[in-house]
């Protein structure tokens, strides 16, 4: 993955700018354009704290979802994009470190914690929803983004409108992830569980299942891509998903840093800025950063 | 180890619905192989050019695509079905009749030559020397690759579990995401359930073989 | 075509056995004719979602995968053939210390599933999404290449290590230099059909997020929109046909040099692989 990414950097401000121009005019679903925030000029940190571990490093080791529209998906260039992206990229620069010298790899939701345990990543921005159990191995900085479980539905159909209504009905959703366990456990559904959320929409479309659920923000970006076969059930979301930071457990310096600079990226701008490159495109209402979790 | 004790009844639904999916694929294959490798060796020949053209194709396909053109591509010609575990079967049990279909060919091959012979000289038709005579004789000396191809086809189902069925290592990977604290137990967990399946089919062909070895 | 199953076909069964034929492939096109038709209603084949082959950046992509899929298939069969040589001969050694564990190993390799190895390296041992790719393969295949030689050995006449004990060879000796060339010669169908498995094996790097091909189409089909889903799973399909149908025919046509020495079985006008009793089949 490293040489191939490495092979793909001189292309990347080419290709951009040629994948934004063709993809628009073929309305292919590109999730945002990407920003380049200009880096801070020699940033200053106390010695052996890990901000100044990385920044004399020069890069940074980033985890994140290669598969999810709008907030980690990754290019034709092999180079991710989105809304978390844009958060990594807002950090790195705060560090002194430029796009390009992010080193992004992809994380799956079952390796978010061994890769941070590890250190083969040193944060994860990655759709990773804080929780008192992942909270046992890693810690948390933010939330920077709150999402909400929804359920996409077919255009023509009337009858799910909340999650209630799912009940002994077939719902498709990825393997293993935090909304399929809330469908089935708390809602009674019957799962048909697929690899990636893209992989659900043809089931939906052929009405093998009746409903697909995810993150509203996720749905959002289907719904947006082929308004004229899905739509969301309702616009209510009925779980709170705070998306955390992940990074190495007992690094509570870095923690706190993180989270002043997030608190920072709402007051210049930057986070909304981030947020209308990417998911903005689509979801309309721009978010406020969520009272941030210090404990 | 709790993490393991406390989904028990997670990992025995996985371990039965891998169970099902590989006995009925499993029965299917050995039925469509055995029809294949007939074909490939009968007078007609567009029977064993349609052998060929399948069994060289199928077997040169990676699961993967093989699943999604069961899942994805058959829904939309109209072969539409209710539960997945259809479109999971019917992947599994074409591809592995491929490998099924030249592992008998090959043990109608290992027949001596001698016995075809026999039996044509005393007058019976290609049916009979094919079902009385050398498939009786090749399936004795197949049995221990057939159930290595078995034991394949056991693990193969793990990638149902990405094509919209949830067996045994759809249920590993969940209990992966919501542990993740103890991922490596819960993949210790789920292999021990697969070698439930694996090891005495393993096991199994061995003796087979010596069997087989010693009766010859 | 002559085979000692059948008599020569008659007139008449020839006959019998052409309009069989014709109608059998009449049948089988106007099925995929009636397959082609009704994709084609659902606008599969309407030009604008093609168009994307005509874009350099979605062939590069496809250029990556392949070469991530040949890279790591490469790299896994230099390393598990080997390793399955040594595995075997531990696996057949006299001695019952090495002989047992050995097979214990070997029978627990084989039987866990790739994607469940391949997850466990790289969360076990925190490699990159490449080793755990590769060294997944080798464990499993090596395994399976020490049972299909340890079949290839078993299945030389006793007479062979008989006669290389008798001149004096060491148990070792024998086993490098009369049986084991005798062996693979005699499996190589079996193994290079391995090694095919070995190839397509790799597309379960997805679990792992190895960026081989059919991970480059589906990130593309993410990407750019499930329209474009049936176009690129075609193309990646036909790709991964072609190559492992042109390693399958290096198969066949080393096994057909070989075949001249061996002695045929009942349907030797077939070019078949002449399998042995109790190969590891291909799995």
């Amino acid at each position: 993955m490293k040489a191939f990414m490495s092979r793909r950097k001189s292309f990347v401000v080419a290709a951009t700018a040629a994948l934004a121009l063709s993809l628009s005019a073929c309305g292919g679903g590109d999730s945002g354009g990407s920003s380049n925030p200009s880096p801070v000029e020699k940033p200053s940190f106390a010695a052996g704290t890990t901000m100044e571990k990385l920044s004399s490093a020069g890069t940074i080791k980033i985890g994140t979802k290669f598969d999810q529209p709008l907030f980690g998906q990754v290019g034709l260039d092999g180079k991710p994009v989105g809304f978390d992206v844009e958060i990594g990229k807002l950090i790195a620069a705060k560090l002194g470190i430029a796009a390009d010298k992010i080193e992004w790899s992809e994380t799956v939701s079952a390796n978010r914690e061994p890769f941070i345990e590890q250190g083969k990543v040193d944060i994860v921005i990655a759709t990773y929803t804080i929780s008192d159990k992942r909270k046992q191995v890693v810690d948390f900085a933010g939330p920077y983004y709150e999402a909400g479980q929804a359920l996409m539905v077919n255009k023509d159909n009337d009858s799910i409108k909340k999650p209630e209504d799912v009940k002994g009905k077939k719902v498709c959703s990825v393997t293993g992830s935090t909304p399929a366990a809330t469908i089935v456990d708390k809602y009674g559904a019957e799962l048909v569980p697929a690899a990636t959320y893209s992989a659900c929409l043809e089931p939906l479309r052929n009405k093998q299942v009746e409903a697909v659920t995810t993150d509203n923000v996720i749905l959002a970006g289907f719904v947006d891509k082929e308004p004229d076969a899905f739509k969301l059930a309702s616009e209510e979301t009925f779980t709170k998903e705070p998306y955390g930071i992940g990074l190495k457990k007992g690094d509570t310096e870095f923690r706190n840093w993180i989270n002043d600079q997030l608190e920072s990226f709402e007051k210049d701008g930057s986070y909304k800025k981030a947020w209308e490159a990417t998911a903005g495109s689509v979801i309309k209402t721009a978010p406020s950063l969520p009272a941030i979790n210090r404990y | 180890m709790d993490v393991i004790i406390e989904n028990l009844p997670l990992y025995w639904e996985g371990f039965l619905r891998t169970l099902f999916l590989s006995v009925v694929s499993g029965i299917f294959a050995l039925i469509l192989g055995t029809l294949l490798a007939a074909a490939r060796v009968s007078p007609v020949a567009a029977l064993r050019g349609f052998s060929t053209v399948y069994v060289e194709v199928l077997r040169n396909t990676p699961l993967t695509i093989a699943f999604f053109f069961a899942a994805v591509v058959l829904p939309r010609l109209g072969v539409k079905f209710e539960q997945f575990e259809v479109a999971a079967i019917i992947a599994l049990s074409t591809y592995t009749a491929a490998f099924i279909a030249e592992a008998v060919r090959s043990g109608v091959n290992s027949v001596p030559v001698g016995q075809a012979e026999a039996a044509r000289s005393i007058g019976m038709k290609f049916s009979q020397v094919l079902s009385l005579i050398i498939l009786p004789q090749a399936l004795r000396t197949v049995i221990p690759p057939l159930i290595n191809i078995l034991i394949a086809l056991v693990k193969n189902s793990s990638v149902a579990g990405a094509f919209f069925v949830l067996e045994l290592f759809g249920y590993g990977r969940q209990l992966a995401n919501a542990n993740g604290d103890a991922v490596i137990t819960v993949l210790l967990g789920t292999a021990f359930f697969y070698l439930l399946l694996t090891v005495p089919l393993g096991i199994l062909a061995n003796t087979v073989e010596r069997k087989v070895a010693i009766a010859r | 075509m002559s085979s000692v199953l059948y008599d020569v076909p008659g007139p008449k069964a020839r006959r019998v056995s052409l309009i069989a034929s014709i109608i059998g492939g009449l049948l089988i096109l106007g099925l995929l004719a009636w397959v082609v038709m009704t994709l084609a209603q659902q606008g599969i084949f309407e030009g604008r979602r093609w168009q994307i082959f005509t874009r350099a950046d979605v062939w590069r992509l496809l250029g990556n995968g392949l070469g991530s899929t040949l890279s790591a298939a490469a790299l896994a069969a230099v390393i598990a053939f080997p390793l399955g040589l040594l595995l075997c001969l531990l696996r057949i050694s006299d001695a019952a210390v090495i002989r047992i564990p050995m097979r214990i190993i070997l029978e627990f390799l084989r039987g866990m599933p790739v994607v469940l190895m391949m997850l466990f390296i790289l969360l076990g041992f925190g490699t990159s999404a490449f080793i755990a790719v590769v060294a997944g393969l080798v464990l499993y295949n090596a395994a399976v290449f020490a049972e299909i030689i340890r079949a290839g050995i078993q299945s030389l006449p006793k007479g062979q290590r008989e006669a290389g004990l008798a001149i004096g060879l060491t148990s070792f000796k024998s086993r490098m230099l009369i049986e084991l060339p005798q062996a693979i010669r005699r499996m190589m169908p079996s193994l290079v059909a391995q090694m095919v498995v070995l190839l397509k094996d790799t597309s379960l790097g997805y679990i792992v997020a190895y960026g081989e091909l059919l991970r480059a189409v589906q990130v593309m089909a993410d990407f750019l929109g499930t329209q474009y889903l049936f176009p690129i799973f075609f193309v990646a399909a036909a790709i991964y046909i072609a190559i492992n149908i042109s390693v399958s025919r290096i198969a066949v046509w080393i096994e057909r040099r070989g075949s001249r020495k061996a002695a045929g079985g009942v349907a030797t006008a077939n070019t078949t692989a002449d399998l042995q009793v109790g190969h590891a089949g291909p799995v």
